[in-house]
């Protein structure tokens, strides 16, 4: 063994970048040199930036969005529709609709999608919530913004049944949303195009 | 020697031009220019001929023509990882396809796929650009083989005209698997249940409205162009299953809601047997030997080789037509089981379909008849030399 370039904090910083998507054990040896190298400018306002985030983060008890206050940014901004929710199995897939901005709405995020292979049921997706919004009233539609999988469709279907009684409109994306294609990678415009033409499901 | 080979050209099919292996399987490096519709594959056994035309067959979806898992098809002694790039011309437009197995950031090997250098999601997206078929000595016994070699068959030749289908196959597994697993619960969610068999439905619906389409389009070629006095004989084609049935003669809606009504009915045998006995996961493609009206598995296993290859001819035809993209025939030790007069006659028909044909044998005097008009390539370990062409 080599003695390592650093002190354990420093180690412990580049250990910890290596976990991020994206990065490896060189590129987070990287980052941790320009954290150093910008001390002032970087690497204090990221700690602290950091640490707000950690202890303000909350999961909306409205959609099951996470963001620093409950009800979430989206669902208290009065100017959405309140009549129309967009519901997606991710946090990633809200981000991706939101940067396509393609409708006023609010969202749902059911945390996943049901799959008994990886034994995810009904019990473990954010469903109950889901059925309390729709019922309490005001619900013109629900759009099922899940992603073309086998697992994302199983989904849908599920969905469709469960608010079949309540009366309210369900509809998924258009098609020209690719088979498999995750929501998270498609652009802004392939998506604004399938949500702004959406159809009965 | 290559330069002074005769150069065909004007091919309206996509035609390799050149291969570039990098550490994929005996190769280390290798940078094969092609000139030819035709392309000759001699070498001794285990030098190396099946590893080329593999190394062409990943650039359809699934595992090509090994079905071998992707990390063995690294070279031993390369970084774990490999590359196989490939310039096609059709219509005198050029193009590179490249797929392999990568190293990432953080050290995993990830499947690349790229075209004209810019990535691409999967192997889907070749199918724009190249379909391919092949016959390898696995298939020799397909005819008296298990149902599910015959199944895989099938939807590769599905494959070939529909680009979708082997997405639709790869998710109707799935959607049983889950169901399979649904019902492995003694109680289970019957709600849940649902929304699984009307995914299922939809799925195996539409696979097997593709088989039927394929299958049906296929006869009908095979029975406007059928020889009696060919050497390959023609294939009287059918298909098993209770959904294909269905789909040929009642709207996709109406064979959906037939499905899905026979998979809740059948909840407590499908649980009881540990996987869905109905639907086209359990079709089978049946062949037979069309002159003699016999099934093909009972036939001498060189006439259900030439059965074999007159059905791929024929599908290639029929590849060439509907998707106006001839494939690219890989055809891996064809000349075993034939004595010379057939493989003369191979040799013509091959000359006469649209599209390149790849092909590989042992022994390089088995192919003489095609010195002159064919890339005459020999494989020594790690190495391939142009054999003068004339
Ligand atoms: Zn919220």
């Amino acid at each position: 063994m080599t003695t390592p370039p650093a002190g354990p904090e420093i180690e412990r910083l580049i250990h910890l970048l290596a976990r991020l998507p994206g990065l490896g054990p060189r590129s987070a040896r990287r980052a941790a040199l320009h954290l150093i190298r910008k001390r002032e400018e970087l690497l204090g306002p990221l700690s602290d930036a950091m640490r707000q985030a950690h202890d303000r983060l909350v999961v909306c008890h409205v959609c099951g969005n996470m963001d620093t206050r409950d009800p979430c940014a989206i669902c208290a901004d009065p100017t959405r529709d309140q009549g129309l929710i967009v519901v997606v199995e991710t946090i990633a897939d809200l981000w991706a609709l939101e940067r396509a901005a393609a409708l006023p709405a609010r969202y749902h995020v059911l945390g996943g999608t049901l799959s008994a292979l990886e034994g995810t049921g009904p019990k473990d997706l954010n469903l109950d919530a889901l059925v309390d919004r729709v019922a309490q009233g005001g619900v013109r539609e629900v759009v099922l913004a899940v992603n073309a999988t086998v697992d994302g469709q199983t989904t849908a279907h599920y969905i469709t049944d469960l608010l079949n009684s309540y009366g309210v409109k369900i509809t998924r994306l258009a098609h020209g949303v690719p088979i498999g294609g995750e929501l998270d990678y498609l652009d802004e415009g392939t998506l604004a195009t399938a949500l702004r033409s959406r159809t009965d499901f | 020697m290559f330069e002074h080979q005769t150069i065909e050209t004007g091919f309206a099919f996509p035609f390799v031009r050149r291969l570039i292996l990098a550490d994929f399987r005996s190769y280390a490096a290798l940078d094969l220019p092609l000139s030819h519709k035709l392309i000759v594959v001699t070498g001794e056994n285990g030098a190396g001929k099946t590893n080329l035309i593999e190394a062409l067959s990943l650039f359809m979806p699934g595992r090509g023509l090994r079905r071998a898992e992707l990390a063995t098809c690294a070279r031993s002694g390369g970084n774990g990882g490999f590359a196989v790039s490939i310039e096609i011309e059709s219509a005198g437009e050029r193009c590179q396809l490249g797929t392999g197995l990568q190293a990432q950031g953080d050290g995993r090997l990830a499947r690349q796929y790229r075209i004209d250098r810019a990535p691409v999601g999967s192997a889907r997206a070749f199918a724009d650009h190249l379909r391919l078929l092949w016959l390898t000595p696995a298939l020799d016994g397909l005819f008296a083989a298990a149902p599910g070699e015959r199944r895989r068959f099938l939807d590769r030749l599905v494959l070939c005209v529909d680009a979708d289908h082997g997405t639709r196959v790869a998710a109707l597994e799935r959607a049983l698997r889950n169901r399979n697993r649904q019902l492995e619960d003694p109680h289970p969610d019957p709600r849940w249940l649902d929304a699984t068999e009307r995914e299922i439905a939809e799925i195996a619906i539409a696979v097997a409205a593709a088989r039927v389409e394929t299958v049906t389009r296929l006869r009908l070629l095979i029975e406007e162009s059928r020889d009696s006095h060919s050497p390959f004989p023609w294939a009287d084609l059918a298909l098993r299953g209770e959904l294909e049935q269905w789909v040929g003669v009642s709207p996709a809606l109406e064979a959906e809601d037939r499905y899905r009504a026979m998979l809740r009915d059948n909840r407590r045998r499908d649980a009881a047997a540990g996987r869905t006995l109905i639907g086209p996961q359990n079709s089978d493609l049946l062949v037979r030997h069309g002159p003699k009206g016999t099934e093909a598995a009972l036939s001498s296993t060189g006439e259900q080789k030439a059965l074999l290859v007159g059905l791929v001819l024929a599908h290639a035809r029929l590849v060439a037509r509907m998707v106006e993209r001839a494939p690219v025939l890989l055809l891996d030790e064809i000349a075993a089981h034939f004595d010379t007069a057939r493989r003369n006659a191979l040799f013509e028909d091959l000359a006469a379909l649209p599209g390149q044909v790849w092909l590989t044998g042992a022994e390089a005097t088995a192919f003489s008849g095609l010195v002159g008009r064919a890339d005459m390539l020999e494989v020594t370990p790690g190495r391939v030399t142009h054999q003068g062409a004339g």
